[in-house]
């Protein structure tokens, strides 16, 4: 581990960098109000960020991330393009048996732009590439513009696609819905007995709670409805299959997304931004001939982002985190600008992690 | 220099235990005044009790302030993070039987599997504008389950005491409780999702990795767990 002013050394030169590229410099509190972060995250934020509580001030958070608050300071300020870059402490519970620190430096690059989304996306990405290029580091890419894509053009009823929408960052739950959806899985016990009475809602017990006779009516004719929808077609879960268990260099994924395409029409434009996106990286002198494209990149681990996502690694060191990560994530934007919204991608550094490997190579 | 034995300084688990160990041949005892809490052991040289509150036996374990110490299986996961690299499991001692169960009004005919909870997770989201709350005291335990389970749009309010209670009073949609007979859950209107319980804990005798275990104390712990029968 390195030394922490070294670390501090290293972040600023990071700054200078960032700066030199035209970014603004910011630095966002480190205490975060834990309302906004739970609305976003949900209770697993919980398990990972340091939650602190104040009589007057209420429950707040050590900051988990930079993103949030320099998105709301974004939005606040109401500009419309703009770069920023930061650095700073978060805070992060280590999990499971790890004995990563729970406190470390974080640098980062974010880009606000309308406009060409495969132009920001290369330009993020061509700007972390640069500030890593002496290290060595493989970089891995993935895109949820097309398992979304993917996702809403099965040939199913809207609420599942929504279900699967909605556990697309949670590949177990994923799975057992399309497990369900495609007629693989059984109803559950007793599902068909319900549905078949005449007032399901009917129950000796009362009700208690919030959750009204009204909500229960509504849910059963939701069950009703998907009873008696088809199951999704086989041959539509293997070619979702194949998308997620792709693994190809970006220079060759375009021509097997569009052979995919001819059978799933609905990634056709998703296909093509990537491409376009893919184009716009060679531009900007990124080598895709190396980079790596995985259909299931990002699905675990980095739940906000919702369009390009990418990771740089140091090679054959999988224990290690990454040393940057980055993706976009416009739907982000939009929850917290609540209704407003600017297309938004951005990327961190772990200066720790970039010490760490200019010491084994030197 | 002695083994310290940690176990519940009152109650049903304190006296089960004490029944436990002195099946086995190892008399403990309090001694003094009723509200004296200190113990005697009798049949083991070098065994020394210490009486506590259950809830801290396992924090003074994860502390090696103590050696040994008997709690719920449910109390060392729920207040120790990464528990299995702070005590080690020696037995489960059969009594104290209490399952952490997820139950939800029994009205909800919607409802029995964790799939359903997630479901309904989101439509209540939608609806009122809020996360499902969930009311417990087993804050770990039960974000690790939901979380494992891929459950979403819901959250955790705390909950010491009369948790079943918070539904009829709508302070919570749901509760995570210790169960033992269901007859409280049957009382309040409310039943227990299928799938099994998020843990079901029982009377421990647990280990201290890091209390100091010399080649003495080493040596007594041989002799206790051959006296009490236990090979692990």
């Amino acid at each position: 581990m390195a030394d922490p002013s070294a670390i501090r050394d290293e972040a600023a030169r990071l700054v200078a960098f960032f700066e030199a590229k035209g970014a603004r410099r910011v630095d966002p509190p480190v205490l975060l109000p834990a309302e906004t972060l739970l609305d976003l995250y949900g209770e697993d934020i919980r398990a990972r960020a340091y939650v602190t509580a104040d009589p007057r001030y209420g429950e707040a958070m050590l900051r988990p991330d930079f993103t949030v608050p320099v998105v709301q300071m974004h939005m606040n300020a109401g500009d419309e393009a703009a770069r920023y870059t930061y650095a700073g402490e978060v805070f992060r519970k280590p999990e499971g048996a790890s004995r990563r620190p729970a406190e470390y430096i974080q640098v980062g690059f974010e880009l606000f732009a309308g406009g060409a989304s495969a132009e920001a996306d290369a330009e993020v990405f061509a700007l972390i590439a640069k500030a890593l290029a002496p290290l060595g580091l493989r970089a891995a890419t993935g895109d949820f513009g097309i398992l979304k894509a993917a996702v809403s053009g099965l040939s199913t009823t809207e609420p599942r696609k929504r279900a699967l929408m909605r556990h697309l960052w949670r590949p177990r739950r994923f799975r057992a819905l399309l497990d369900r959806f495609a007629g693989r899985a059984p109803a559950p016990e007793g599902r068909a007995e319900l549905l078949a009475k005449p007032d399901p809602t009917a129950c000796v017990a009362p009700l208690v709670g919030l959750r009204t006779k009204a909500e229960i009516a509504a849910r059963i004719a939701a069950l009703r409805e998907d009873a008696a929808a088809p199951p999704i077609p086989a041959a539509e879960v293997a070619l979702l299959d194949d998308l997620l268990s792709l693994r190809e260099t970006m220079a060759n994924i375009t021509e097997h997304l569009r052979d995919l395409a001819v059978d799933m029409p609905t990634i056709g434009p998703a296909v093509e931004r990537l491409a376009a996106r893919g184009q716009a990286l060679a531009a900007h002198g990124v080598d895709i001939e190396a980079l790596e494209f995985e259909g299931s990149y990002g699905r675990t681990a980095l739940e906000y982002y919702d369009g390009f996502v990418f990771g740089f690694y140091a090679e054959g060191r999988p224990d290690l985190p990454p040393v940057a990560t980055g993706g976009r994530y416009d739907a982000l934007t939009r929850v917290l600008g609540r209704g407003h919204e600017i297309p938004a991608v951005g990327a961190v550094i772990r200066p720790e992690l970039v010490l760490d490997q200019k010491e084994r190579r030197a | 220099m002695s083994v310290k034995l940690g176990v519940p300084s009152k109650g049903r688990l304190m006296e089960k235990t004490f029944d436990w160990f002195g099946a086995r041949g190892v008399t403990l005892s309090r001694t003094g005044s009723e509200r004296e809490y200190s113990g005697a052991v009798e049949g083991i040289d070098g065994l020394e009790l210490v009486l506590l509150a259950a809830g801290e036996i396992p924090r003074e374990l994860a502390a090696g302030r103590i050696h040994l110490g008997v709690t719920g299986s449910d109390l060392v996961r729920e207040k120790l993070g990464d528990w299995q690299d702070k005590v080690l499991e020696l037995e489960p001692l059969g009594f104290g039987h209490a399952d952490l169960i997820i139950a939800v009004p029994k009205a909800w005919v919607d409802v029995t599997t964790l799939d359903d909870l997630d479901a309904v997770a989101a439509a209540f989201r939608a609806a009122h504008g809020f996360r499902l709350r969930i009311a417990t005291k087993y804050h770990r335990l039960v974000r690790d389950y939901l979380r494992e389970h891929g459950v979403a749009d819901y959250q955790l309010v705390d909950s010491q005491g009369a948790t079943e209670g918070t539904v009829k009073n709508e302070t919570a949609e749901a509760i995570a409780d210790i169960t033992s007979t269901g007859e409280t859950l049957r009382a309040n209107h409310l039943k227990v999702l299928a799938g099994g319980p998020v843990h079901r804990s029982q009377a421990t005798l647990f280990k201290s990795r890091s209390a100091p275990w010399t080649d003495e104390t080493r040596a007594l712990l041989a002799r206790l767990k051959a006296q009490l029968g236990i090979d692990r």
